[in-house]
């Protein structure tokens, strides 16, 4: 082709032909209404009522099963449960296991979205926060059948702010001060009742050569287990119950005293303990690199299991006394369970997969693979307790006032926008306890207000 | 032509220098080479160490046995096939539609005078560039609205479901195809369109038969591109999919360090074999790689 | 000269032939264009405006549309009064840009002026740079990991820091570990860039450069006065691309440690309160428009730019 007839063609292409505006227009427009006019028009709702919930007839098919429990031991624990209530029942589940932290953050979407029949969590406000919006559930028919073998704080934990039950336990564990038996044997060191006993107590150790206080708080709550029993121990479990539903002042006279106590603590602990996950510091106890840490007794059994390390040599002491008013009446022992979907696909069998999950049966097959929990089910049997469980039930049952754990107690978008940040940030500076607080307050009030 | 033949010229004059400069040149970029792959190659390292091993000598240690344990492992206990597959299922159709949506406005934008043909490739490419948090709310609220058919989704909506993830990346990656393929289709000569529409081709023949088969270095680049991209998200994954078992490999990887934070061996095998798809595909692709990438140039 | 205007009579004529495209045509371009623009329109537009809405609204995600409060401009307020991670958040992203632009950045355009060259092995090169963008981010902070973990990691062994109290804690430390990650981010930016500026000097016309060698002018002469000028499409390009790689950072720091303690980010600020548990809708829409308008500007800029010329 010449070099003119190429600039001909050119220019040809260029003043091409012509789309109109208005056909392109009416296309793009024509699609979109379609989009989002299918979209719009009106809720799509699962049209009330779930197949197979007619009549009192057996629970049959399958129901859904929503699940968090990613580490290993607790995954096999859960799924030998569910197998023993398929056995039971003839109901099979269908399990969706999604990685413990990856299920907490998503449950709002979740429970919104498409979720399963029966999920897995947590007791307390955490669990009313939600049942107060409508997206849980309710199964008081099922506590009526099984009420009676639980304790009143268990049924309050268990209630939404309507007088409706819609939480069934699983399993709790109590928060205390865990340590290596051999280790203080061989050192003969002695457990501490009071502040100054405990003080004396990490001192000597340190001096030893050994770190108190193993310490992580990476993940943002391990931290949140301390600051409740500094402050329950400080001041009462009552005001630590109040502060956590947003009536108290933070940067009141009683908060920044708790914060002080805490940072008494903290030259006796872990450096670095930002960059540190809380499965770390159980390590470096089970390594006898740290003598003892403030942590859950399901959380390090999990950690000495995978590590191979007995745990028989495990004893926990009761968090120290500060003020004696107050004793150590207060334990902190989350429990974990499960929720039913508002609009379950089969609600017959959910509410008998509930059932079972919170009768001794249930618990009992559970705690045969996960033995580091204790049951709730008052009924359920102990006789086949570890020394970590015996501790643990010993600790639960003795304590007059029982609270879940920070994130629990409180709202869930305080906790975590609001509580995890500024621990972190006393964990880093922990001189400025004063403005730490008041910018606690100032958000707390912007959240509890909305 | 007369400037090739100076070429050799300017060679022969500075030949000593210039083999020192290539010697001192090839130094440097095999350093940078080397220090660019070290952290892959440590990965590499530890995935094929057993953690027997690295439990008893730490992780800086000369090897006691290397082996393929922990991959068969990370495949077997991540259901890593699995998770492939949902990768592949939402990766390679969400890379065909992106191309073809954006050659196709591509087309009309660069070959078909339009007075909308400016703002249409701005709506586009700006597009691309929002930040994916942006949109997250809405979005994940309009998914929660739109139905599919059930044999399409198996929870009625476009939430949960592959097609909704291919759409969004579809939605989100077509601006910047289509401006490299707006670039590039102004390079093919206009009279390759015009003999075709004298011929009497309407404008859907042209761009199937003609335009786009010339485009194949600019597809395949993108191609490559827009898969790794794709197949690497992360964030649409975790908010618009609830099921565990729908999520891509990418997740799977999450769930993994979830549940194995300790064991990096098994760890890193996992995050090898979740890389190796892209790593095919741009071995496979590299050869169109920098000729496909046309982004406009001061030449026309 | 007379074959010229007879050229452009034929012109004219070719131009009165090819005008109307036919119905058949009008509708194929109109879905040609339409069903894309349906799609970018509906999933990315449309959400952006409601997420501009929602930044002025109170809302906890749960519920339908009448459980949302209006609050006017109490969420940005808060934001840049009370709000303890916004002002790092904010330095931490610009950090971010100004270390990407400045070494990662010069180092790809380094690599891609030299891979240029066609010396053996430039391709083999150019693989090993580009590894790193071909990873997911999530593998690639799992990498960095191995790398820098305190007692396991590479790095403190080779300095034989292992024991504790000797520990450098790369991604523990606030003060360390935001450099700590940006090496990471411009291990992989850096061959990002590197092809972006490998396509951009394949189109720079080889004529002008010889022109400079035979003028005996030095290299960096050659470089600075004629290839970089001519570079000038390529450098918005990736300029741009920068900006926005530094704004949409977020994968890295998450996998890290979720974007605490010295990582803080807007976007897993925006993040954290919309999708985590905590949901406070109108709060993140807010932090999420902050992030859109800032990315605004390089976006503009470009526009401008790139459709200023053409027009």
């Amino acid at each position: 082709m010449s070099e003119a007839e190429r600039r001909r063609l050119q220019a040809a292409m260029g003043a091409g032909p012509r789309v109109t505006r208005r056909s392109l227009l009416a296309t793009g427009a024509v699609g979109l209404a379609a989009v989002y006019g299918i979209g719009c028009g009106g809720d799509d709702d699962d049209g009330g009522g779930s197949s197979g919930s007619g009549g009192g007839g057996k629970p049959s098919g399958t129901v859904s099963f929503g699940s968090n429990y990613s580490d290993p031991v607790p995954k096999k624990a859960i799924h030998a449960t569910l197998d023993a209530f398929t056995q039971q029942s003839g109901v099979k589940v269908a399990m969706n296991e999604v990685d413990h932290n990856t299920f907490q953050e998503q449950i709002n979407n979740y429970l919104q979205g498409t979720p399963d029949d029966v999920f897995t969590w947590f007791a307390g406000n955490r669990m009313q926060f939600f049942a107060e919006r409508g997206l849980v559930g309710d199964i008081s028919d099922v506590w009526e059948e099984v009420g009676d073998q639980y304790s009143e704080a268990f049924k309050a934990a268990s209630t939404g702010k309507d007088g409706k039950q819609y939480f069934m336990p699983l399993y709790n564990y109590a928060w205390a001060v865990w340590y290596r038996k051999s280790v203080f044997q061989q050192h003969g060191w002695k457990p501490a009742k009071t502040w100054d006993e405990f003080m004396a107590l990490l001192k000597q150790i340190q001096s030893e050569g050994m770190t108190p206080l193993a310490f992580a708080d990476k993940d943002g709550w391990p931290a949140m287990g301390t600051f409740d029993y500094v402050n329950m121990r400080t001041n009462g479990y009552d005001f630590h119950i109040s502060l956590m539903n947003g009536e108290e002042a933070w940067d009141s006279p009683e908060v920044k005293e708790t914060f002080k106590n805490y940072a008494t603590l903290l030259p006796y602990s872990q450096e670095a303990a930002l960059g540190r996950l809380w499965q770390d510091a159980a390590q470096s106890v089970a390594d006898k690199k740290s003598a003892m840490m403030v942590i859950g007794s399901g959380q390090i059994g999990i950690q000495f299991t995978a590590g191979k390390t007995p745990t028989d040599d495990l004893a926990g002491m009761a968090f120290p006394e500060i003020n004696p008013e107050h004793g150590q009446d207060a334990i902190e022992a989350p429990i974990d369970g499960h929720m039913m979907a508002k609009s379950p696909k089969n609600e017959e069998a959910a509410k008998a997969l509930l059932k079972f999950l919170g009768s001794a049966a249930g618990q009992e097959a559970y705690l045969k693979t996960d033995p580091n929990d204790v049951a709730t089910n008052e009924t359920a049997a102990t006789t086949k307790y570890n020394s970590l469980q015996k501790q643990s039930a010993e600790m639960i049952s003795s304590a007059k006032q029982i609270s879940q754990f920070m994130d629990r107690d409180t709202r869930p978008d305080f906790a975590s926008t609001v509580m995890i940040p500024a621990l972190q940030q006393f964990i880093k500076a922990p001189d400025d306890i004063d403005g730490l607080t008041k910018n606690i307050e100032q958000q707390k009030k912007s959240i509890f207000a909305s | 032509m007369s400037v090739a033949l100076e070429r050799p010229a300017v060679q022969e004059r500075t030949g000593r220098g210039i083999r020192w400069q290539r010697v001192g040149l090839h130094v440097f970029l095999a350093g940078a080479a080397i220090l660019w792959l070290a952290p892959v190659l440590w990965t590499l390292y530890t995935s094929l160490r057993p953690f027997s091993d690295t439990a008893k000598n730490g992780y800086v240690s000369l090897p006691g046995a290397l082996n393929f344990e922990n991959y068969s492992q990370a495949w077997t206990q991540a259901d890593l096939p699995h998770y492939f597959l949902n990768s592949l299922i939402i990766t390679l159709p969400a890379v065909f539609l992106t191309l073809l949506f954006a050659a196709a406005v591509a087309f009309v934008v660069a070959r078909l005078s339009f007075r909308f043909n400016v703002a249409l490739l701005i709506v586009f490419m700006a597009a691309n560039l929002l930040p994916q948090q942006v949109i997250l709310t809405p979005l994940y609220r309009l998914y929660l609205r739109l139905p599919l058919p059930e044999f399409l989704s198996d929870s009625g909506l476009f939430y949960d479901s592959f097609i909704g993830l291919i759409a969004i990346n579809v939605a989100f990656q077509t601006g910047f195809c289509t401006f490299v393929l707006s670039n590039y289709m102004k390079t093919i000569p206009a009279s390759l369109g015009d003999a075709a529409r004298v011929d009497g081709a309407g404008v859907l023949r042209q761009f199937f038969g003609i335009v786009l088969p010339l485009c194949r270095p600019a597809l395949a680049a993108l191609a490559t591109l827009e898969f790794t991209w794709i197949y690497n998200d992360f964030l649409w994954a975790v908010v618009l999919v609830q099921s565990g078992d729908k999520r891509p490999i990418t997740s799977a990887l999450a769930n993994l360090q979830g549940a194995y934070f300790t064991n990096f061996n098994l760890l890193a095998a996992g995050a090898m074999l979740a890389a190796l798809p892209t790593l095919i595909v741009y071995a496979l692709l590299q050869r169109h790689f920098i000729s496909g990438l046309t982004l406009g140039a001061s030449k026309g | 000269m007379a074959t010229e205007i007879a050229a452009a009579g034929r012109v004219a004529r070719a131009k009165q032939r090819a005008t109307r495209l036919t119905a058949r045509d009008r509708v194929a371009v109109g879905f040609m264009v339409g069903i894309p623009l349906v799609f970018v329109v509906g999933l990315v537009w449309l959400p952006t405006l409601a997420s501009v809405y929602l930044s002025f609204t109170s809302w906890d995600g749960i519920g339908g549309l009448d459980t949302i409060n209006w609050v006017g401009t109490t969420n940005y307020d808060q934001i840049f009064s009370i709000y303890p991670p916004f002002w790092p958040a904010l330095r931490h992203n610009l950090i971010w840009l100004a270390f990407l632009a400045v070494l990662p950045t010069t180092f790809g355009l380094l690599l891609a002026y030299l891979l240029d060259k066609n010396i053996r092995g430039t391709r083999a090169y150019q693989s090993v740079f580009f590894l790193p963008v071909v990873l997911s981010l999530a593998v690639v902070g799992f990498i960095w990991q191995l790398v820098y973990a305190p007692e396991q990691g590479l790095i403190n062994n080779l300095l034989g820091r292992t024991e504790q109290g000797e520990v450098i804690n790369w991604l523990g430390n606030p003060d360390l570990n935001l450099w700590a990650v940006l090496i990471a981010a411009a291990w992989r930016h850096a061959g990002y860039i590197m092809i972006l500026y490998l396509a951009g000097l394949k189109s720079v016309d080889p004529a002008l450069r010889e022109a400079a060698a035979i003028d005996g002018a030095s290299e960096w002469y050659a470089f600075r006065t004629v290839v970089f000028p001519a570079l000038r499409p390529i450098n918005i390009v990736v300029l741009v691309v920068t900006v926005i790689e530094a704004l949409r950072a977020f994968d890295i720091v998450f996998i890290v440690n979720k974007g605490r303690n010295g990582l803080e980010l807007l976007s897993v600020l925006v993040y954290d309160n919309i999708v985590g548990e905590a949901s406070r809708i109108g709060y993140g829409s807010a932090l999420a428009v902050i992030l859109l308008l800032i990315s605004l500007i390089p976006i503009v800029t470009y526009v401008a730019h790139a459709f200023g010329r053409e027009s």
